[in-house]
């Protein structure tokens, strides 16, 4: 009985895609839907506003039409007001909904990357694209950077199916690591939220710091709900750190730590991943904590630095909507670009044929940059940056490419071991 | 520092994290030894003073008051947000608990959880009210900067260990209260009318003793001493957020369950107990096993002592 079932399912998936061809194909005019699924309710918020911005403007560059096709949208919540922070039911919800609906061709998303470890899997099972605008965990993609069994477990159709437009945290916890060398930090305290984007990055910084010979004076994982952290400040004192490096975001609590330590007195460098790289951070941290103290890197340039088809991005972003995007705007933007061009490019309109023109994106001319997506569904994009804060507002320092970035990490001989 | 410099300062953080977590168990403890409910709404309540204490200094253009100026707002937070979380405790008692004093401990528990909820949603849309202190309503649920009134200074000049104007308010205001209150309960008529409604709410009415009134007064009470503590740990910790409720309540429960749920000093035994645990959990062994830390001691507890630390079996009612 069991064996049976096993079969039937893909023959009835079979049935199902060889009877959608003659409905969508020929001359009939159509309608394809792209959804979003990023955290809308809780502080990620003005985040992902200016995301789903980023992805309407894209649409609406094309007149919501491609090849005769009409392009509709729909910007999905994963977030649950309980968590304030997106949540994993309702993330594993929207993939199956995304998964059932034969209407929809992509998947722009997730924001966090435990987020992505849920609903990729579902997606891939279905052959829907997804494609993340700001997922930065390295094991999504690349094989031996993460647990053992990934990528291949996100893959159970044996197809690659995920592709991200962001440099991953493999490289930006190394420059990190750079960039605190280079700002004269020899001991250094690290921090990490215990989740997987921020302790990833955290450790990708402590491996890279002990390489580039920083001594790492200390290392504790954060409980994010605490309503202050001033017993650990107080330890953090005691070893007398030149930096405070913290793997994690606005969400787990980046603001209070900020202020605890300068409430203890502990007034050297603060240095922060792209989590943080949102006006949210400065407000929840307070500006007399951060002005000229703390460093953010990100995996990207920020809008006012890009150059070409960026620049005219940001400032038709501008114009529309009368204030500055946020960071991962661009991103959102570029996603949505990627899949409209792969759309117009794909000879059927199908779930299949879209995701294998995606996967043959090469040379793409975008906000970004020029850029392809590599075999394992990256980006060969490497340009990272990284900013500080002056007067509450955030400050473009320099770029912190690593051309030079080893193709397999130092964290992958760990994993190997 | 030296280890010794550690560890005090270790004591001041623990005993000051403490006493804000027994301010908000007394409203957990009274609230239980008078009607036998856990009030889960209570920790929301708290978040609700705290967030009428940051419109108020948004409203008055207070946030950056100097000197005796600072004392007095402060002074003015304090007596309004717990004017304003007792009172709505008496409401939340009237519409949502009163009406099931009959029913089945269950119902009233569904009820309390109920009201947590409604609580927690009027924090996350009044933080989305468009006011400077709340960011302009950009983003509702972040957590919000609540002004830094009482600054850094530290009061022991150049000594290692750092005593703020936060540690002392915390003293300032939570000791008189804990006085007040015992005395309250000891030695006015308010006091043994509620100690005789917890002992049995029957006889107490056969007594005379108004028992709805006296049941209002006690929700008043906790709701206000939770008002005290909300304007306390925001001038403390600097950020309030509508889901602070739910952390700090937890604390404050497991401290009042900790020194004996229905006994005021063993609330507060428990909440200075907790605050220290942590601080020296940090310190000594790590963060991350913090939790797992103070939620083992309570367990072994409750094994040795099923009541608590001060608490007391009480006799099956008829």
């Amino acid at each position: 009985m069991k064996k049976s079932t096993i079969v039937a399912s893909p023959l009835a998936f079979l049935l199902v895609g060889s009877l959608a061809i003659p409905a969508v194909g020929g001359d009939l005019v159509g309608t394809l839907k792209i959804v979003s699924s990023l955290p809308r309710t809780g502080s990620a918020n003005a985040q992902t506003t200016s995301i789903v911005n980023g992805i309407r403007m894209a649409i609406d560059e094309v007149n919501g039409m491609v090849d005769g096709y009409t392009i509709a949208y729909e910007d999905w919540d994963d977030a649950s007001p309980q968590r304030g922070n997106w949540d994993p039911a309702v993330e594993g919800e929207n993939a199956k909904k995304a998964a059932r609906d034969d209407e929809i061709i992509g998947y722009i998303g997730t924001f966090n990357s435990g987020a992505a470890k849920i609903a990729m899997p579902i997606l891939n099972k279905a052959g829907l694209v997804m494609i993340s605008p700001a997922n930065t965990y390295p094991g999504l993609t690349k094989p031996g950077l993460g647990e053992a069994n990934e990528p291949r477990v996100y893959r159970p159709s044996g197809t690659i199916n995920y592709f991200r437009i962001v440099p991953t945290d493999d490289l930006q916890g190394a420059v990190a690591a750079d960039w605190a060398k280079e700002l004269g930090a020899t001991r250094v305290f690290v921090l990490h939220d215990r989740e997987l984007y921020g302790k990833g990055i955290a450790d990708v910084f402590v491996h890279h710091s002990k390489e580039i010979g920083t001594e790492i004076v200390g290392a504790e994982g954060i409980d994010t709900k605490a309503s202050n952290y001033r017993s650990l400040c107080t330890k953090i004192r005691a070893t007398n750190p030149q930096l405070v490096f913290f793997g994690g975001t606005t969400q787990t609590n980046a603001g209070q730590i900020v202020k605890d330590l300068r409430g203890a007195g502990i007034t050297v460098p603060f240095m922060v991943p792209d989590g943080c790289f949102e006006n949210a951070f400065i407000e929840a941290a307070g500006a007399d904590n951060v002005n000229g103290s703390a460093y953010i890197t990100f995996g990207g340039l920020p809008a006012e630095e890009m150059t070409g088809r960026g620049a005219e991005f940001v400032k038709a972003y501008v114009v529309k909507y009368g204030i500055k995007p946020e960071a991962y705007s661009a991103y959102g933007y570029e996603c949505c670009k990627v899949l409209l061009e792969a759309i117009r490019r794909a000879p059927v309109k199908d779930r299949a044929g879209i995701l294998k023109a995606v996967s043959e994106t090469k040379d793409f001319d975008g906000a970004l940059g020029v850029w392809s997506f590599d075999a394992n569904g990256d980006t060969s994009n490497r340009t990272l940056s990284g900013q500080t804060v002056k007067d509450g507002k955030f400050a473009f320092v320099k770029v912190l490419g690593r051309s030079d970035a080893p193709a397999v990490s130092p964290a992958a001989t760990d994993a190997a071991k | 520092m030296t280890d010794t410099e550690v560890l005090l300062q270790q004591v001041i953080t623990g005993l000051s994290n403490g006493m804000i977590i027994a301010l908000i168990a007394i409203g957990y403890t009274m609230v239980y030894g008078i009607i036998e409910l856990i009030n889960f709404a209570h920790g929301d309540l708290f978040m609700l003073g705290s967030f009428l204490a940051l419109t108020l200094l948004g409203a008055l253009g207070l946030e950056a008051v100097e000197g005796v100026g600072t004392w007095a707002t402060i002074g003015l937070l304090l007596v309004t947000s717990a004017g304003f979380c007792g009172t709505l405790n008496v409401v939340i008692d009237r519409f949502a608990y009163r009406p099931l004093r009959k029913s089945p401990k269950l119902s009233l528990l569904v009820a309390a959880i109920g009201c947590s909820f409604i609580l927690v949603n009027i924090g996350l849309f009044w933080g989305g009210i468009p006011m400077d202190v709340f960011s302009m309503g950009r983003a509702a649920a972040a957590p919000k900067n609540f002004p830094n009134l009482l600054g850094h200074d530290n009061l022991l000049g150049d000594s290692a260990i750092l005593l703020t104007r936060g540690d002392l308010l915390v003293v300032v205001v939570t000791v008189p209260l804990m006085i007040g209150l015992t005395m309250l309960v000891r030695l006015t008529r308010l006091g043994k009318a509620m100690r005789a409604v917890a002992q049995n709410p029957s006889a107490a009415a056969l007594m005379g003793i108004d028992v709805n009134r006296v049941i209002s007064s006690t929700f008043f009470i906790g709701g206000a001493l939770g008002g005290f503590a909300s304007v306390v740990y925001a001038l403390y910790n600097n950020t309030i957020s509508f889901q602070m409720g739910y952390r700090s309540g937890m604390d404050a429960f497991t401290a009042a369950v900790l020194g004996g749920i229905g006994s005021l000093p063993g609330a507060v035994l428990g909440g200075l107990l907790i605050g220290l645990m942590r601080a020296m959990s940090d310190q000594y062994i790590a963060a991350h096993w913090t939790n797992t830390i103070v939620f083992s001691v309570l367990i072994l507890i409750l094994i040795f002592r099923p009541s608590g630390l001060l608490g007391f079996k009480l006799r099956e009612k008829v």
